[in-house]
């Protein structure tokens, strides 16, 4: 298969013929070049928005409570919503089957001291299910457990951050840390990919936070996942279903949009999701018009070089080339400048991205990048289109009579 | 070594058709240098193409070194070619980007000769064309003459059994053009077969035997009577 006197005829024409070479060289290394950068930028918008909604579980749901707006069944508006436990155990067991997890929650602004250091933060009582629900990863230790709520044990896990602002370069773990006065037990480190705010959070068991911070059995707000076999317009559903019982147990209005107010991330799940859907064809419809554009160029390069080549293919066929040798010159020459001006392209667009990556952030796109796959994909395509563009007038310039191939001026 | 039976060829042309070669007969025997004369429209570059394999005949037998031509394949005429023939054109049809070494070495490449031996035969038929010094040279550096010199190396390069010249010296001045004439009778006195195609005169004076064509027909075919040269 490689013969080498074939290929110093194939590398002595590339060399000698230096614009012919460069012109379609010059034409896949562009649009190679064209794709990657417009592919990248694409995926970097794409990475923002992915990010600007990470962070919290996509399935999960919120739930406030507010002051009324409405009289409602002789209560007047202003009268303020109060959830308590029983509110929890109505809603588990109501929605059973829709609720993947669940946690009561009660949050309280806390000044945090450790030895000389101190800063505000957001305690939260929580039960052992809010980690999957903000996401939460632990970095050390562990978060709440169940016996930490029965125990009403005061234990807390800190956020990365706190941890960092508290103890600076020190582990937490095991220390005290003093809470407006009381003091707690840092058994766990977590990190989140919310970012620095999502890990100025301190966790506490719901229990204790309950008992420390409520006269009685009040509750601040609940947070759930839904079951994420639901798809996005069930998920919509359950949380209107919800609230309208929710509505119903506190005799609220059901038109009253204040005192109850439900946060779905699936309505912005699925608002993202079809913005993504957009993002994506409109990608895929840049990428393949810069596809199209480059076949076509190198079509036109392809038989623009041939009708060029016709009298040579007229000598050598004179001199005893076979119209199979003709073709197999002219295709083998046409990949080689193809695939290597096609990978040259590729690596300057890969290498640009990754320059020009960081400054680009103030506009919204992230980590402009391109898998692999596609651009070698794009680049095959590419020469696939080079060689069939060039096989054509290759296999009809090897098949005309060489004395008309000698007579072409 | 050439032999043509009543050989003809028509080109279309739109709707009708030219009849340009009515029913030929030639023989050319190994190592004979002739020439065939004939104005142009004459059939004679069509004569010169169906004996150098670049076209095919209507009717009519032709036998090349015993060999009847007769539906021959593209790569079968292009080995036939490689193998008999030489071929030395007008435009000396050189490849302009390639040195007189290799233009000379090329038809050695489709012979399927290793490079090293290509290089050795290519320079010395540059060698015997008075062209060693020359070998590096691009076709755009050498003059009309040293061009022809190294078509006719290349023609030779092969060793072919016929070497065809179609008007060999149409594009050379008279002296040049004498000289390219003394080249080619060194060839043919060494055994070559040789063919030229020309429609001048004096050219034709130097081969041993013209053959003259007119409207598609050989109007004679007679021995040259040779002046004594040297």
């Amino acid at each position: 298969m490689f013969d080498l006197d074939r290929w110093q005829e194939i590398f002595q024409t590339i060399s000698k013929n230096k614009l012919r070479t460069v012109l379609s060289g010059f034409t896949i290394a562009f649009a190679i070049l064209l794709f990657t950068l417009l592919f990248g930028v694409g995926n970097g918008l794409k990475h923002t928005f992915e990010k600007q909604f990470a962070g919290d579980a996509q399935n999960s749901i919120y739930i406030r409570s507010g002051r009324t707006t409405k009289p409602y069944k002789g209560l007047q508006s202003g009268r303020k919503i109060q959830f308590r436990n029983d509110d929890a155990k109505f809603m588990n067991e109501k929605f059973e089957s829709d609720i993947q997890f669940f946690s009561p929650n009660i949050e309280r602004n806390v000044q945090a001291i450790y030895k000389g250091e101190q800063n505000r933060y957001t305690l939260r009582g929580v039960y052992p299910d809010y980690q999957p629900l903000e996401e939460a990863a632990i970095q050390e230790g562990r978060f709440i457990s169940f016996i930490d709520l029965k125990e009403r044990a005061k234990v807390i896990a800190i956020g990365r951050m706190v941890e960092k602002d508290l103890f600076g370069n020190r582990s937490a773990m095991g220390k005290n840390l003093n809470l407006d006065g009381i003091s707690y037990k840092v058994i766990g480190v977590f990190s989140d990919p919310g970012g620095d705010n999502d890990e100025r959070f301190i966790y506490t068991p719901f229990t204790t936070a309950q008992g420390i911070y409520k006269p009685n059995d009040e509750v601040d707000r609940f947070g759930l996942t839904f079951n994420p076999k639901l798809s996005v317009d069930k998920a919509l559903a359950f949380s209107n279903l919800l609230t309208k019982m929710l509505k119903e147990k506190h005799n609220i209005d059901p038109r009253d949009q204040r005192a109850i107010r439900v946060q779905n991330y699936a309505e912005g799940t699925k608002n993202v999701q079809q913005f993504m859907t957009v993002l994506n064809i409109i990608i895929l419809f840049i990428g393949i018009g810069t596809l199209v554009a480059g076949i076509i160029g190198i079509s036109n390069i392809m038989v623009y070089i041939v009708k060029e080549r016709t009298k040579e293919i007229g000598i050598r066929k004179a001199l005893g080339a076979t119209p199979k040798s003709i073709v197999g010159m002219i295709m083998l020459e046409s990949i080689f400048v193809t695939a290597i001006s096609g990978y040259s392209g590729l690596l300057i667009g890969v290498f640009s991205l990754r320059a020009l990556g960081k400054s680009l952030e103030k506009y919204f796109i992230l980590n402009p990048s391109v898998e692999t796959y596609v651009v070698v994909g794009a680049t095959i395509i590419l020469v696939i289109a080079g060689t069939i563009a060039g096989y054509i007038p290759a296999k009809r310039a090897a098949r005309i009579k060489p004395i008309i191939a000698l007579n072409d001026q | 070594m050439i032999r043509i039976e009543k050989l003809h060829k028509s080109y279309p042309i739109g709707k009708d058709s030219l009849h340009v070669l009515k029913g030929l007969d030639l023989h050319i025997k190994e190592g004979e240098f002739v020439s065939i004369m004939g104005s142009s429209g004459s059939g004679k570059s069509t004569l010169l193409n169906i004996i150098g394999l670049l076209d095919e005949h209507d009717e009519g037998k032709y036998f090349l070194n015993g060999q009847l031509i007769e539906h021959l394949d593209e790569k079968k005429a292009a080995i036939l070619r490689n193998k008999f023939l030489g071929f030395v054109f007008q435009s000396f049809n050189l490849i302009n980007y390639k040195n007189a070494l290799e233009n000379v070495a090329l038809p050695l490449y489709y012979k399927g000769i290793g490079r090293k031996d290509r290089q050795k035969i290519a320079l010395q038929y540059l060698e015997k064309v008075g062209l060693k010094d020359r070998a590096d040279h691009l076709p755009s550096e050498l003059s009309g003459g040293e061009k022809q010199r190294v078509a006719i190396a290349r023609a030779l390069a092969t060793n072919p059994k016929v070497v065809l010249a179609d008007e060999p010296t149409g594009a050379l001045d008279s002296t040049t053009s004498h000289s390219v004439m003394e080249l080619l009778k060194e060839i043919n006195r060494e055994g070559m077969t040789v063919l030229v195609i020309t429609h001048e005169e004096d050219i034709a004076e130097e081969t041993d035997r013209i053959v003259r064509l007119k409207d598609g027909v050989i109007t004679s075919d007679e021995k040259v009577n040779k002046k004594a040269t040297i």
